[in-house]
C-alpha cells in the first residue's frame, strides 16, 4: 500500500501543480456503483489520493411528498427506500409512529415482523455476497446462486403481501393480513434449505484465496472512526463495536430470542463479509425460534385508525437495525393527517461518511469493492 | 447525584432525565442558556434546546464526560417553522359608554418563524439514548447560521450538508459545506414550506 | 409469399426470406441491452437476467457496460432532473440502430415520485420511447414481455419507405438534445410536455 504524499491527505487540498494526477468519475452510470452513485477519483497512477462522493442522482424528493400525505399513504413510499428490503423499512415506519401514536401491538402481528424481517435481512445479505463477488470479478456464479435463494424468500413475499419487492405489509398496531394457508411450512422448508446453501456457498468462498488475497487488508476501518462517523449496522461490528439495536433497544420482541453478534477483529472488507454471512446463521437461528413459537391471535389491534390517523402534537424518534444499518424515522406531528416534519435516518449515506478514508492508499480496483463492502442502496442515501 | 431515567442495555446503567442533563451541562457551563423542551406524544423524548453560542463545547462536553458518553450522533435533521400569526385576547382598556373599563380584545400577532436543527445522540459506549438536541436559527431569511457539530461527530457532516441544501442553515466550522443533493447551481432550498417547485403546473392533475 | 409454401420449403431445407426479413431479424434476436439500472426496477431487470426467468433466451443477456456496444437502454427506474442529461447523453452516445424501453411507472410518467422537484416526469420528455412496461416494479416476465413486444416491432420495421426506422432516415436527428442545470429547474428543449390526465376522464 502506497501513502499519499502528506499535503494530499487532507480533503480540499486543492494544489496539484507537480504531480501528475488523473481525475476521473466513477459513475453515476457505472456497473459497480450499485445504483446512480458518483465518485470523483484523484489518482496518482492506480493509487487513489482524494475521493469525494457525488450524491442526489435518485433524490425523489420522498420527505417532501410525505408532508402531504397521510400517514397510511406513506407506507408504500417506505418500500422504495431500500427497495430490497421493503419490510425492514415499513417496520421502521410503522414503530415510530406507534412510538409517536401510542399504539400498541398485537403479539402474533410482532412474530410475522420478526419473521418477515429476519428473512428480508436473509434475502439482502445474500444479495450482498453475489454482488461484492461480482465486483471481485466472480462474474455472474456466485450472484445467480444468490438470486435462486432469494427468489424463494420472494415467493413466500408475494404469496403474503401480493408483490415480490415492495410488500406494503405492515400497518400501524400489526400488519395487513394474516398468513395464508400452507405459508408456515412453506417458511419453514425454505429456512431448513437455507443452511445447506449457505455451507454451500461458503465452502466456495471463504477459503477462495482469489477472495482472501483481495479483501483482507483491503479497507481497514478503525473502531474509534467507525463510532465517531456514525457507521451502524455489519459494517461497524466487522469493526469490534458490539452495537445491534436489536439487542440495545430491544424493540418488537427480540429480548424472547437467543441469538449471537458476530464481530470482527480488524475491520477490512474480509471481516465485513464473513460479519454478514454469520449474521446469516444467526437470522436462521432467529427464525427457527419464531416460527416454531408463533402464537394465535389477531394480527392488528381493531382500535386503531388506520385512515384518518392524526396523532397528537409531537414527535418521536423510532429506529430498527436493518439490513443496513440503523434505519430511522423522525416524525413531528402537528395534530393533522400528514406529518409536520417526516424524516428518514439513512443508514447507507451516514456509512458512506468514512468512504474516503478507507479508499485512500489503495488502488482503484479495491475502490469497487470497498464501496461493495459498505453496502449501500442509492434509494436510500439519495431518498 | 442519583441517576434515574430510562433503562438502557448494560445492567445498572440508566440514562439521565434531560433535567438532569441540563444541570450537569450547566454545572459545566455556568451561564449557559438551555431550555428542557417537552414532547407531547407518548414518545417520552423530550429535548434540550441549546444557544448556538456555546452548542460546540457543550456537544464536546457531552461526548467527552465519563457518564454521559454521548458518542454517536445518530440524526441530523432541519425542521421550518415558519411565521404564525396567532390570535390573542389581550386585555384592553377602553372607553365603553362614557367609562373607562378593562375589556377583552381579539389581537393577532406574528410569532417570529426560524429553522431548527435537531440532533439525536446515543451512546455506543454506554448503550443509552436518544438525548435530542435543538438549535435553532435567529430568522429564516438573514441570521440563518448556525455552529456546525462535525468537528465533534463525524456523523454529521454528510446530514448537515444536507440540511443546508434542503433548509438553507449555514453550518459555520464545517470542513465542506456545499449542496449535496440538489446540483450545484441550484438557487432555493426546496424543504422550505413556502417553496413553489418551477414545474408546479405541470405537476398538477 | 405463401406461408405454407414457405413452410413446406424449409421443411425440405430451402429456405426463402427477404433481406428485410433477414436483417431484422438478426438484430431482434440479439439485442444487448446497456447495463443502466437506476433504481427498484433494475433489481427487477437483474432478476429477469438470473437464472429463474433468463433473459438469454431472448438473446439480450450480454449487458453491455459501455453505451457504445450496446443497442437497447432499458431505462429502469426515476429519472431525476439531476440525472437527466447523463441519460440523454448516455443515449446520444449509443450507436444507431438503437431502442428505449420505459421499465415502470417512473420512467414513463414519473411514477409515484411525479409530484416532486427533483423528478422528471418520464424519459419520453427528452427520449423517444420505444417499448412503455408499466408496474410498480414490473414483474420480470412483464419485462420479457416487454422485450418480445420489441422484438416484434423490430420485425416489422420496413428498410425503405416512409416508414424506414429512424437509423434508416436522413432525415432524422442523430442527437437529442442534452438538458443544461438551471437555477430553478432544468432548462433547455424538450421532445414534448408531460402529460397531463384528461379533464374528462
Amino acid at each position: 500500500m502506497i501513502a499519499p504524499p502528506p499535503e494530499l491527505q487532507t480533503p480540499g487540498a486543492g494544489d496539484f501543480a507537480g504531480h501528475d494526477l488523473l481525475e476521473i468519475a466513477m459513475g453515476p452510470h457505472h456497473p459497480s456503483t450499485h445504483g446512480v452513485f458518483r465518485m470523483n477519483v484523484v489518482l496518482d497512477g492506480e493509487t487513489v489520493v482524494k475521493l469525494t462522493p457525488v450524491f442526489g442522482y435518485l433524490h425523489r424528493n420522498h420527505e417532501k411528498i410525505a408532508e402531504k400525505n397521510s400517514y397510511l399513504a406513506s407506507i408504500p413510499y417506505t418500500d422504495r427506500l431500500d427497495y430490497i428490503c421493503s419490510m425492514t423499512n415499513n417496520w421502521a415506519y410503522v414503530l415510530s409512529v406507534e412510538k409517536l401514536a401510542g399504539l400498541a401491538v398485537p403479539e402474533r402481528a410482532e412474530y410475522i415482523r420478526v419473521i418477515v424481517g429476519e428473512l428480508t435481512r436473509l434475502q439482502n445479505h445474500a444479495c450482498l455476497a453475489g454482488f461484492l463477488l461480482q465486483d471481485m470479478g466472480a462474474l455472474g456464479t456466485p450472484l445467480m446462486y444468490a438470486f435462486r435463494e432469494r427468489e424463494k424468500i420472494l415467493d413466500l413475499f408475494e404469496s403474503l403481501s401480493g408483490s415480490r419487492m415492495m410488500c406494503n405489509y405492515m400497518r400501524f398496531g400489526g400488519c395487513r393480513c394474516d398468513l395464508p394457508a400452507g405459508w408456515l411450512e412453506q417458511a419453514v422448508k425454505v429456512t431448513a434449505a437455507f443452511d445447506p446453501f449457505l455451507d454451500h456457498f461458503e465452502a466456495l468462498l471463504d477459503e477462495n484465496e482469489i477472495l482472501r488475497a483481495r479483501s483482507q487488508g483491503v479497507g481497514v476501518l478503525p473502531r474509534g472512526l467507525a463510532v465517531n462517523a456514525g457507521v451502524t449496522g455489519p459494517g461497524l461490528r466487522a469493526s469490534g463495536v458490539n452495537y445491534d439495536i436489536r439487542k440495545v433497544d430491544h424493540y418488537g420482541i427480540y429480548n424472547r430470542f437467543q441469538f449471537r453478534v458476530p464481530l470482527g477483529q480488524r475491520g477490512d472488507v474480509f471481516d465485513r463479509y464473513m460479519v454478514r454471512i454469520l449474521e446469516m446463521r444467526e437470522s436462521l437461528r432467529i427464525l427457527g425460534q419464531a416460527l416454531h413459537d408463533l402464537p394465535p391471535g389477531a394480527i392488528q389491534d381493531p382500535k386503531v385508525r388506520l385512515r384518518n390517523l392524526r396523532p397528537k402534537p409531537g414527535e418521536a424518534y423510532g429506529r430498527i437495525e436493518s439490513p443496513k444499518g440503523e434505519l430511522g424515522f423522525y416524525l413531528i406531528s402537528d395534530g393533522g393527517p400528514a406529518p409536520w416534519r417526516y424524516r428518514v435516518r439513512p443508514p447507507s449515506l451516514v456509512n458512506l461518511t468514512v468512504l474516503e478514508e478507507m479508499c485512500l492508499g489503495h488502488t482503484i480496483a479495491d475502490v469497487v469493492i470497498i464501496l461493495g463492502s459498505i453496502d449501500i442502496v442509492l434509494g436510500e442515501v439519495d431518498r | 447525584m442519583t441517576l434515574r431515567g430510562r433503562a438502557c442495555a448494560k445492567p445498572g446503567c440508566l440514562m439521565p432525565t434531560p433535567e438532569q442533563i441540563k444541570d450537569r451541562i450547566l454545572a459545566a457551563f455556568p451561564g449557559a442558556r438551555l431550555e428542557v423542551i417537552p414532547n407531547g406524544s407518548p414518545a417520552n423524548q423530550p429535548s434540550l434546546l441549546l444557544d448556538a453560542g456555546q452548542a460546540r463545547e457543550i456537544a464536546k462536553f457531552l461526548r467527552d464526560d465519563p457518564d454521559l458518553r454521548f458518542d454517536y450522533a445518530s440524526n441530523v435533521t432541519g425542521v421550518d417553522w415558519p411565521e404564525k400569526v396567532v390570535k390573542e385576547k389581550v386585555k384592553v382598556r377602553k372607553i365603553i359608554d362614557g367609562v373607562e373599563q378593562e375589556a377583552a380584545e381579539l389581537v393577532e400577532r406574528k410569532t417570529l418563524g426560524f429553522l431548527e436543527a435537531v440532533y439525536h445522540l446515543y451512546s455506543m459506549a454506554l448503550g443509552h439514548g436518544p438525548l435530542i438536541l435543538r438549535l435553532r436559527t435567529g430568522n429564516r431569511t438573514d441570521r440563518v447560521a448556525l455552529p456546525s457539530l462535525t468537528p465533534v461527530w463525524r456523523s454529521c457532516e454528510f446530514q448537515e450538508r444536507e440540511v443546508f441544501d434542503l433548509f438553507g442553515i449555514t453550518f459555520e466550522g464545517h470542513p465542506d459545506l456545499r449542496r449535496i443533493l440538489m446540483w450545484d447551481n441550484f438557487a432555493d432550498h426546496p424543504m422550505r414550506k413556502d417553496y413553489v417547485p418551477a414545474d408546479d403546473q405541470e405537476a398538477k392533475p | 409469399m405463401n406461408q405454407e409454401l414457405q413452410n413446406e420449403l424449409s421443411r425440405q431445407g430451402v429456405v426463402l426470406t427477404t433481406i428485410e426479413e433477414l436483417y431484422n431479424w438478426g438484430r431482434k434476436n440479439s439485442l444487448w441491452p446497456l447495463q443502466f439500472g437506476l433504481a427498484c426496477c433494475a433489481i427487477e431487470m437483474i432478476a429477469a437476467s438470473m437464472a429463474r426467468f433468463d433473459m438469454a433466451r431472448f438473446g439480450a443477456e450480454v449487458f453491455r457496460p459501455s453505451p457504445r456496444q450496446a443497442d437497447l437502454m432499458i431505462v429502469s427506474g426515476t429519472i431525476t432532473k439531476k440525472m437527466a442529461p447523463q441519460v440523454v447523453r448516455l443515449f446520444n452516445q449509443m450507436p444507431e440502430p438503437k431502442y428505449v424501453i420505459a421499465m415502470g411507472a417512473c420512467a414513463i410518467c414519473g411514477g409515484p415520485f411525479r409530484d416532486g422537484y427533483n423528478v422528471l416526469q418520464g424519459i419520453d420528455l427528452y427520449l423517444p420511447v420505444d417499448v412503455y412496461i408499466p408496474g410498480c416494479p414490473p414483474r420480470p416476465e412483464a419485462l420479457l414481455e416487454g422485450l418480445i413486444h420489441l422484438q416484434q416491432k423490430i420485425a416489422r420495421q420496413r428498410l425503405t419507405g416512409p416508414e424506414r426506422p429512424p437509423h434508416l432516415e436522413e432525415n432524422a436527428p442523430g442527437e437529442f438534445p442534452v438538458p443544461q442545470f438551471g437555477p430553478h429547474d432544468l432548462a433547455g428543449p424538450r421532445l414534448r410536455k408531460a402529460r397531463m390526465p384528461d379533464a374528462n376522464s
